[in-house]
């Protein structure tokens, strides 16, 4: 139901910007006005969330511990699931960030004759790792339409992707994981119920909008009857990146959908759970090291609270203490 | 005490989430599963807001007239103070990888217990009250309503939570429940619910000193009754002084150590230890609780009931200070003492009088903690350990929640039960270290009304138990937390018969060999070592043969 709706949402979206590019030919909003927007909103609304949450400030050192604490040195100790230093934390949040050190970890649990068994589950590791890189991959590819000439690195990795020389042109295998992986993601979602149950429409969302954009790019790209003109493409992106913005005749209709949806993207970025990406290197549990009673750490808005004080309470229990021969303070 | 339930029953667990979604699901208040109010007086004691009778079965609540601006307010307070509670309430995904990694939701299958929607709780009114998406989607981003029935599920929920972390090893983001119903507790309580498991001990802690209530004479009776005891047992008096200025080491124990079974067998193994080493220590009936019941209360209360260790201290003098077996204890003595009421620039940083190792791990907070003491006076052979003392026991080591993943200390035990037992067996990968079961009663929920949770909760715990006493013969579960040393005895009699509960010093008071001991010591249960029984029934053997060739 929230899936159904999500999807919806989008296909209103996508017809709107259909009108708009083929029946109003609202080019230059659609090329220019819209992206410009979005980018704008994206840079904004990410610097306020982040800023938002560094204000807070971080009272206590929550490190989640996964492994030997540093103690006595005859024990080894485990330097990144449980690092004791700054150098070890970064490796920490390095596997974190770029291996999903955690999520490899992933167990499924099932009861079996009345027994607990535990399963390895990498499948969710494997599905969120291929989407997230190839994501990656295929945004450095994109570098090409906003630079001119195009660095190295980006043709290197646009003759890797295209190694396996499938077809004309050459298929990029990042296209295939991207969209295999975001149907995956969505297919767990939808099939398992646990995961069904607790999705949101802001879950599926996403999901759509991006396999939406994999698939106009793919179309773009492979489809004759979809495609687009390049030349006429790098001139609007290049035109947008120096402020001076043209839109060319003749670009194609996919491509403005394709740009629309990436606008979408872009806006929708910083109001939704797709802030993970940032939130991620602020979590205390991960990006601090557990040498909690080696190093202090200072809480910035601690303050006094009314304890119980060893005068007021030898004063309540002073002749029971004298009776048992406890030493006192105060005689009286 | 569990004869009501049954294992078979209790592991039929159906995780078919039901037909309504979850925001549209009401909470029932399922008898067996949730804990009693705290009573007046005891939140009178601490000063806190709305005192009143009452139960979660009560329809009415008796909230106060402005109970929602209470809550709304605390959230944005909490959400300035804590970048946990504000990171944790924007990024997650919901992808799921928690669910089945939570105690409660594997033993119960409410789809309210996977740690995401228990999240979700507070999470939706968040939603709706703070954000963009919220306020411009409502319902279809997630955003709900406060409502005095959202109240009653927090309440429900919140409080079938032991903290105990596991979620947050699988989490990629790291998300912390712990955190979560830290703050979801401490926003119940602005209004007045809380439960008496909690507010009771930490009530009698602020004024007596431990969680028990414990009276000064109460306490000095209790150790003086432990060296009696141990007399009994090793015909060797030794010194266990109270409250005494001018000792180098002020040694802190939860309070079940000196008042309940099996805890006490492990704080004779404290004294019979430090009385070997000849250790200068004392006791302290003002400082008499290692644990801190304000951990799963408020920042407020753990704080106030924390001042006692480092303020006595001070008073007697000491160096530093030396923490028993405890697992939330450490949890605070570790994570959060040093910042709450530090520094303590007049202790010095911790040193073994006995062997000079510098404990630098704990240079600042000048704690250390039992378990690393002992296996470095083991390290350096300061004292003679008897493994065949304990050949009782078939021993398993429970990683108790907190020393696991709010500190990572496994390998200091396991170097201890390696050096005093003979057979030691790991329970399975994935089910200890950082990876381990909670004993489902922790963070104040091990009552006997909330008993189904409980076992429930205790379930995996109870599955790992059960596949080593079946496949090693397993007849001890040793560890090293007052809560686990109080619940799991019920736990394993219903999960894994015929597996004692035990703690980590007992095994080594047991297998110490201690100078001028009586030739017919036994273990500190008074129980004849195995040797010796086997020596005893040899005789019997030969006596009965002498009778027979006579």
């Amino acid at each position: 139901m929230k899936g159904l709706y999500s999807f919806f949402s989008l296909l209103l979206l996508i017809a709107i910007a259909l009108i708009g590019v083929q029946l109003v030919k609202w080019h230059f909003l659609f090329g220019v006005i819209i992206p410009y927007l979005a980018v704008a909103i994206f840079i904004i609304g990410i610097i306020y969330r982040v800023v938002k949450w560094a204000k807070s400030p971080v009272p206590f050192r929550i490190t989640t511990t996964c492994g030997q604490q540093k103690t006595l040195p005859w024990i080894k100790s485990s330097r990144f699931d449980n690092p004791s230093n700054l150098f070890g934390t970064l490796v920490r949040m390095a596997m974190e960030i770029l291996f999903f050190r955690s999520l490899f970890r992933n167990t499924k649990a099932d009861i079996k004759d009345g027994k607990i068994v535990y399963g390895g589950n990498k499948w969710l590791w494997l599905g969120g790792l291929a989407f997230h890189w190839t994501f990656l991959i295929v945004l450095l590819r994109h570098f090409r339409f906003f630079t001119e000439p195009t660095p190295f690195f980006v043709s290197w990795i646009q003759n890797l992707d295209g190694l396996l020389q499938i077809g004309v042109p050459v298929m990029y295998m990042t296209d295939v994981i991207l969209l295999g992986a975001l149907t995956y993601l969505f297919l767990r979602r939808v099939i398992i119920p646990q995961v069904r149950y607790i999705s949101l429409a802001s879950d599926y969302f996403p999901l759509f909008l991006i396999m939406a954009i994999g698939t106009t790019g793919v179309l773009m790209r492979y489809v004759p009857s979809m495609k687009v003109d390049i030349i006429a493409v790098k001139e609007l992106t290049l035109g947008l990146i120096g402020f001076s913005p043209v839109v060319p005749e003749g670009i194609g209709a996919t491509f403005f959908i394709h740009l629309f949806l990436v606008s979408l993207l872009l806006a929708y970025f910083p109001i939704s759970k797709l802030m993970h990406m940032g939130g991620v290197f602020l979590s205390p549990t991960r990006n601090l090291a557990n040498n909690n009673r080696a190093r202090r750490h200072v809480n910035p808005w601690d303050y006094p609270v009314k304890g119980h004080s060893y005068e007021e309470w030898e004063d309540e229990f002073r002749e029971l203490m004298k009776d048992c021969g406890l030493p006192l303070e105060k005689e009286e | 005490m569990s004869e009501k339930y049954k294992p078979e029953e209790i592991s039929q667990v159906d995780y078919n989430p039901p037909k309504t979604d979850w925001i549209d699901t009401p909470v029932k208040m399922r008898k067996g599963c949730f804990n009693y109010s705290a009573i007046p007086k005891s939140i009178e004691y601490l000063g806190l807001p709305n005192p009143r009778k009452w139960q979660p079965t009560d329809d009415d609540w008796q909230l106060p007239e402005n109970w929602r601006e209470i809550i709304l307010e605390g959230l944005r307070v909490r959400l300035d103070r804590y970048r946990s509670l504000r990171v944790f309430m924007d990024i997650c995904v919901r992808c799921g990888a928690c669910a089945d990694k939570c105690h409660y939701y594997i033993g119960s299958g409410d789809p309210k217990n996977m740690p995401v929607l228990r999240a979700e709780l507070l999470r939706a009114v968040y939603r709706n009250n703070f954000t963009l998406a919220g306020k411009i989607m409502g319902k279809i981003s997630g955003a709900r309503e406060l409502t005095v029935d959202v109240l009653k599920e927090w309440f429900y929920y919140f409080f079938q939570c032991t903290e105990c972390r596991r979620c947050s090893v699988f989490c990629p983001y790291g998300i912390d429940t712990a955190e979560i119903t830290m703050m979801a507790r401490e926003l119940l309580s602005l209004v007045g619910l809380d439960i008496d498991w909690i507010c009771t001990p930490a009530a009698n802690c602020l004024r007596t000193g431990n969680h028990l209530g414990i009276q000064p004479h109460g306490f000095k009776d209790s150790v003086d009754f432990a060296v009696d005891d141990l007399y009994d047992i090793t015909g060797i008096r030794v010194e266990a002084p109270i409250n005494r200025k001018g000792a180098e080491i002020l040694f802190i124990v939860p309070s079940a150590d000196y008042f309940a079974d099996p805890h006490y067998f492990g704080f004779l193994g404290y004294m019979a230890l430090f009385h070997e080493i000849g250790l200068d220590y004392t006791f302290s009936a003002y400082a008499s609780e290692g644990g801190n019941f304000g951990l799963f209360h408020s920042y407020e209360t753990m704080k106030r009931l924390n001042q006692k260790i480092y303020a006595e201290a001070k008073r007697i003098g000491a160096k530093w200070i030396l923490g028993g077996e405890c697992g939330h204890m450490w949890r605070v003595v570790h994570q959060y003492m040093d910042t709450l009421n530090g520094p303590a620039d007049f202790l010095e940083e911790p040193v073994s009088p006995i062997t000079g190792t510098k404990f630098e791990n704990a240079r600042t907070t000048k704690m250390v903690h039992i378990a690393e003491f002992t296996a470095d006076l083991i390290k350096h052979n300061k004292i003679k350990l008897d493994k065949s003392r304990n050949d009782q026991w078939r021993v398993t080591w429970h990683d108790s929640c907190n020393p696991a993943r709010a500190m990572g200390i496994f390998e200091e035990p396991r170097y201890i039960l390696n050096n005093t037992c003979n057979n030691f067996f790991d329970m399975p990968e994935g089910t200890i270290k950082e990876q381990t079961f909670c004993c489902g009663s922790g963070a104040g929920l091990g009552t006997d009304e909330n008993l189904e949770m409980r076992l429930r909760g205790g379930f995996p715990r109870g599955n790992a138990l059960r596949y080593v006493r079946d496949k090693h013969n397993v007849n001890l579960m040793a560890c090293m937390c007052a809560i686990d040393k109080a619940t799991l005895p019920a736990l394993a009699d219903f999960w894994a018969p015929g597996v004692a509960i035990g703690s980590l010093h007992e095994l080594v008071g047991n297998a110490l060999i201690m100078t001028g001991e009586k030739p017919d010591r036994t273990d500190l249960r008074g129980e004849p070592f195995v040797g010796q029984k086997k020596e005893e029934a040899e005789k019997i053997e030969e006596r009965k043969e002498d009778t027979a060739d006579a």
